[in-house]
């Protein structure tokens, strides 16, 4: 066997706390939780429709991200323009600002007096404890998750391929569908689910934008404020095992998902 | 024919400045620069990849300075092909004609076609990243020929290949450009190259260009030192020109005197081409005006031809076949006499 330094022993001494310190907490809950309470949960209509809200709600949010954050994703990855740092930062804002803050702010603009709620009221849409609210929430949250992954992607295409299919006959739109997407899209699914995920966890700007209809990280913290810990456990892991399955995905597809230009 | 008329542009580090360049039907125009030159730059410009700054271009008459890439009838291929790595040999190819929405029969057996003219038909089924450079060059080529684009450019195709793949392309690129009658714009780096494909060479530097002609002008006739030092002129010279009677001009080097039939005056540059010398052990009677005795300083074995350096007060480059300098028993440090015309004297 290799013969280790001490340096090398050492830091890995120090870079193992971190590692313990989250595995820990996570094996802790799945193995303290009884399997029986939780399948008594899975039967319980209260706990699935949260957990299906959350999923469905995140997913409605990923597929917003995805309309809007592709385009710009291109846009970033491809031109140079003033102010192009400006609107860099202010997609990365929601991931530095507490979610509470998140959900005050947008609690200001989607009420049904705010600038975007009172147009809005109009077609019908309400966002105050409403779903719309839930998945406007996720969106602040989660959407620069999508554009940061699809930007990397487009960057990795050379323009130059795209120009030599454009001198082939291929407009500039039909060549971002035909040939920069197709070559992008593990990062474009990438930062989907990683969108996707993080909008499922979304709770702090849920609660005070929509905190009904209850989503599944809301029905924890009502269930371990009115009940106590033991009755929020089963649902936390109910939450926890399906962000990680999505978290698997992503693991999978990194590693997996074969790259045509490289062997 | 192709017509570039004060064509301008700024991008990063590189600047073109006001080209004017015309490039006739059917020619295989190669344009050659060192890097740096702006050349790869002019070539996207025609092609549309990049807008210009000022200046315009015209094909077949028709003002195209504006026209968006995918409607110039161009084709590209680029040094390191950017073949679509998702899309098989096979469907790099058919793409153009796809695009164009030919008939699903017609596209099978134009690609085919193809793919026997370049030798890649066994490779139809492959995706890029299993060719080699050069498989990967023929399947680029044949991509863009198969639209039958009014001119092809190319921008250093030959440049990423080993030495024995280059001479293989370099055969099919002539045939191809037989079989098609098509414009090639070929930009490279590489004389070699240049001299073996080209009917007509553009030289290119710092943005502008230098020279046109056919190799053998810019060989013979190299417009500046710097032409002449990039293909690879030996024996220039500077000095100071004046008239000497009628039909001579003398340069005097500062070290020698040399005459020259091209009428200058003033500071210039001349060359003389090393085949364009003879070399004697003793003296002898010639008509040649130039004759000047030296000392062997460097004998270089090429194979075929030796190259001698005579310190003639100035360092002379002479070709001697490896017959003739067996037979004159040559070595360094040996006294020889040089000889030639003042008509093989070339100023600029």
């Amino acid at each position: 066997m290799r013969k280790l330094d001490h340096t090398t022993i050492f830091f890995a001494i120090m870079g193992s706390f971190l590692f313990f310190f989250v595995l820990i907490p996570i094996v802790n809950l799945m193995v303290s939780a009884n399997p029986g309470i939780i399948l008594n949960n899975i039967q319980d209509p209260g706990v699935m429709s949260a957990l299906f809200l959350s999923i469905y709600a995140a997913l409605a949010a990923t597929i917003i991200a995805l309309l809007f954050g592709v385009p710009l994703a291109y846009l970033l990855a491809r031109n140079d323009f003033w102010g192009k740092g400006f609107v860099e930062s202010v997609i990365d804002v929601p991931l530095v600002i507490p979610h509470t803050v998140s959900g005050i702010i947008l609690l200001l603009v989607f009420n049904p007096g705010g600038i975007f709620g009172q147009p809005l009221s109009q077609i019908g849409l309400t966002f105050s404890d409403a779903i719309p609210g839930i998945i406007v929430a996720m969106l602040f949250a989660s959407s620069s998750f999508v554009v940061n992954s699809s930007r990397e992607g487009f960057e990795n295409v050379d323009p130059r391929m795209e120009k030599v299919a454009r001198t082939l006959g291929s407009g500039s739109l039909k060549t971002f569908f035909i040939i920069t997407l197709p070559l992008s899209l593990r990062n474009v699914v990438v930062g989907s689910i990683m969108c996707w995920a993080r909008a499922i966890s979304e709770f702090g700007a849920i609660v005070i934008l929509a905190y009904y209809p209850t989503t599944a990280p809301v029905l924890i913290y009502r269930r371990f404020v009115d009940f106590g810990l033991q009755e929020s456990i089963p649902v936390a892991v109910l939450l926890i095992s399906v962000c990680l399955v999505l978290f698997l995905i992503v693991r999978l597809l990194i590693s997996g998902w074969k790259t045509y230009d490289k062997d | 024919m192709i017509k570039i008329e004060n064509l301008s542009r700024d991008w990063k580090e590189f600047q073109l400045d006001h080209v004017n360049l015309e490039i006739n039907d059917n020619e295989y125009f190669v344009i050659l620069g060192p890097s740096g030159s702006g050349k790869t730059l002019l070539l996207e410009l025609i092609a549309g990849i990049w807008e210009v700054d000022s200046g315009d271009i015209y094909m077949d008459g028709k003002n195209m300075t504006w026209t968006p890439l995918e409607k110039r009838g161009v084709g590209f291929v680029y040094q390191n092909y950017m073949l679509f790595p998702h899309k098989t040999v096979f469907e790099n190819i058919a793409f153009g004609l796809n695009m164009r929405k030919v008939d699903k029969e017609e596209v099978k057996t134009r690609v085919n076609e193809m793919m026997k003219l370049l030798h890649i038909d066994h490779l139809a089924h492959r995706l890029p990243r299993t060719l080699s450079g050069g498989e990967q060059q023929r399947t680029a080529l044949a991509r863009a020929l198969i639209i039958n684009p009014r001119v092809l450019l190319m921008d250093e195709p030959l440049s990423a290949l080993d030495k024995k793949t280059r001479d293989d392309l370099i055969r099919q690129m002539k045939e191809l450009h037989q079989k098609f009658d098509i414009t090639m714009v070929h930009v490279t780096h590489n004389f070699d190259e240049a001299l073996a494909l080209a009917d007509r060479i553009a030289i290119m530097k710092d943005g502008r260009i230098s020279q046109v002609g056919n190799s053998t002008e810019i060989f013979r006739h190299p417009a500046d030192k710097f032409v002449a030092d990039f293909v690879g002129v030996e024996n220039i010279f500077e000095g100071v020109a004046k008239k000497d009677g009628e039909r001579l001009t003398i340069i005097d080097t500062g070290k020698v005197i040399i005459y020259s039939t091209e009428p200058k005056e003033g500071p210039v540059h001349m060359t003389v081409r090393p085949e364009d010398i003879i070399l004697s052990s003793k003296k002898v009677e010639t008509s040649a005006r130039n004759v000047f005795k030296g000392k062997i300083t460097e004998i270089i074995d090429n194979g075929a031809l030796i190259k001698l350096t005579v310190d003639i007060e100035e360092p002379i480059v002479v070709f001697l076949t490896r017959q003739s300098f067996i037979e004159m028993e040559l070595n360094i440090g040996k006294d020889v006499w040089t000889y030639f015309k003042a008509t093989a004297v070339h100023t600029f």
